[in-house]
Order: C-alpha cells, then structure tokens, then sequence
C-alpha cells in the first residue's frame, strides 16, 4: 500500500485523470453487469449450499486460535518448505522490481535535469549551463529560431545579450 | 456471526474487484483490484480456517499475502518503466503483446 502511495505521487496528477475515465458505454455496463452476476451467483453458491457446516458458527475454539504463537509454530514446523519459497519469491520479486524500473542508459535519451535555479533565475543570462543546451540568448532570439538567428546574426545583432557568454 | 456471512462478505469484495479490473483502464487501478480480488480469497480462506479450528488456513492466507506483494511490487515496477518512457499508462494503449 505504501508503494501505491509512492508510485502514485512519482507518476503524478498528470494521469489522474485516467484515474476518472472508466472505458465507455458497452463495456462498462456489461462489466457491472458480469460483477453484479458473480455476486449472485456466489452469494447462490454459499447460501444455498448443502454443507451443513457454513450456516453455522463452528466449533468453539480455544483463546488464542490463530495467534503469533500458533501460526509461528505451524509456519516454522509444518510448512517450512512453503515460508523458504515465499522468502526467495519476496527476493527475486523486489530484485526484478529494481531491475524493471531502474534508469537505462542508452536505450532511451537522457532526462532532462530539471533544477530550481531554471525557475527562479531569468532566461538568457548567459550561464554555463544555458551554453551548453544551446539556450543563450534572450527569449526573443530564441523564438526567430536558430536559422532566423543566423541569417540576422549577418546584419544587426538580434538580441544584445545574446554572445555575451 | 455463522461463516456463510463471511463468504457473502467475501464475494462482495471480490465481485467489486472484478468489476474494477474490467472497467478500469489505469494499471494502478487495475493492480488496487486485483489485490481486492485476492483479499476476498483471504477472508474466505480465514472464515474456512476458522471454521475446521485449524490455522493451516490462515498461513495459506499469508502466503497468499506474499505472492500479491510479488505480483504488486513488479506491477508496479512495470508502472514505473512506462512512466520513464512516457509511454500512456493505460492498458487499453498498450497492446504491443496480444496476439
């Protein structure tokens, strides 16, 4: 559940809306439809049983039934085998987790890095890391486009801080 | 409170299950479903164990609890992948794999 809890904030409130859309029309209705009928149908199939046992309340059990102790002492006697297989299924399933939603160099291209200083400084400064994106210049120089940039850069200079690395 | 009303319980909460997963579109929610279906099993398998005293019904509940911890935790693994390729998270888009 807390899982949930943090895949759910790491894909965020952009997909929340998929959340709402259910598919449409048909489907949805013969779904409630194919729920509402399997309700039924089990709802048949327990009360109208012929196990005289499941209309009552069972036997009287001692205090502690079910208990840490005696599910402690019956996982660790009689179904040992059961816990060591769960205990190495555990572990191969948060392995393959890690593996399946870990960062892949090559196969897709970089993430873009996203600081706060993009926010809060103003656009074309000039720093070192709008050199390197290729993002100097005023917002103005960037709108003419590279080619509109370079065709200008023969007559006047389109934005004046625009080389002033 | 006699058993059948445990099993009623247990199959409301599984019908409600199936009907999520039917018409739901978001694996997240598909996923939340399914581990409803599952938890109707439990009590089901709980109320039985109960039922015969015995508790051998409730450890096939908690290894039950550790497969769907399994199947959620590569579930949601998946979730995360498509999230990093921008693929659309929902399962109605991604048909790479039927036949």
């Amino acid at each position: 559940m807390v899982l949930y809890v943090f895949v759910v904030s790491y894909v965020g409130m952009a997909e929340a809306s998929h959340f709402k859309a259910p598919i449409g029309g048909g489907q949805r209705v013969l779904a409630m439809l194919f729920a509402f009928a399997l309700f039924v149908e089990l709802s048949i199939a327990v009360l109208a049983s012929g196990l005289q046992a499941i209309g009552t309340d069972g036997p009287t059990v001692a205090f502690g039934f079910g208990g840490p102790e005696q599910i402690g002492r019956a996982l660790l006697t009689d179904f040992l085998l059961p816990f060591e297989v769960a205990s190495y299924l555990l572990l191969i399933a948060a392995v393959g987790a890690v593996v399946l939603a870990r960062r892949r160099g090559g196969i897709h291209e970089e993430e873009q890095r996203v600081s706060a200083m993009s926010f809060l400084r103003p656009p074309g400064v000039g720093t070192m890391a709008e050199a390197v994106e290729g993002r100097t210049g005023t917002p103005v120089h960037r709108e003419l486009g590279p080619s509109a940039g370079d065709g200008a850069a023969a007559g006047e200079p389109t934005s004046p801080r625009g080389s002033g690395l | 409170v006699s058993v059948s009303w445990y099993l009623v319980v247990s199959a409301l909460v599984f019908s409600i299950g199936a009907g999520g997963v039917l018409t739901r579109r978001n694996p997240l929610v598909v996923l939340l479903c399914l581990e409803l279906m599952l938890n109707a099993a439990n009590i089901a398998l709980i109320a039985f164990s109960r039922m015969w005293g015995n508790v051998d019904g409730q450890i096939f509940a908690i290894i039950v609890m550790v497969v769907a911890a399994c199947e959620v935790c590569i579930g949601l693994g998946l979730v995360v992948a498509l999230y990093r390729r921008r693929l659309p998270i929902d399962v109605d888009e991604l048909r790479e794999l039927n036949g």
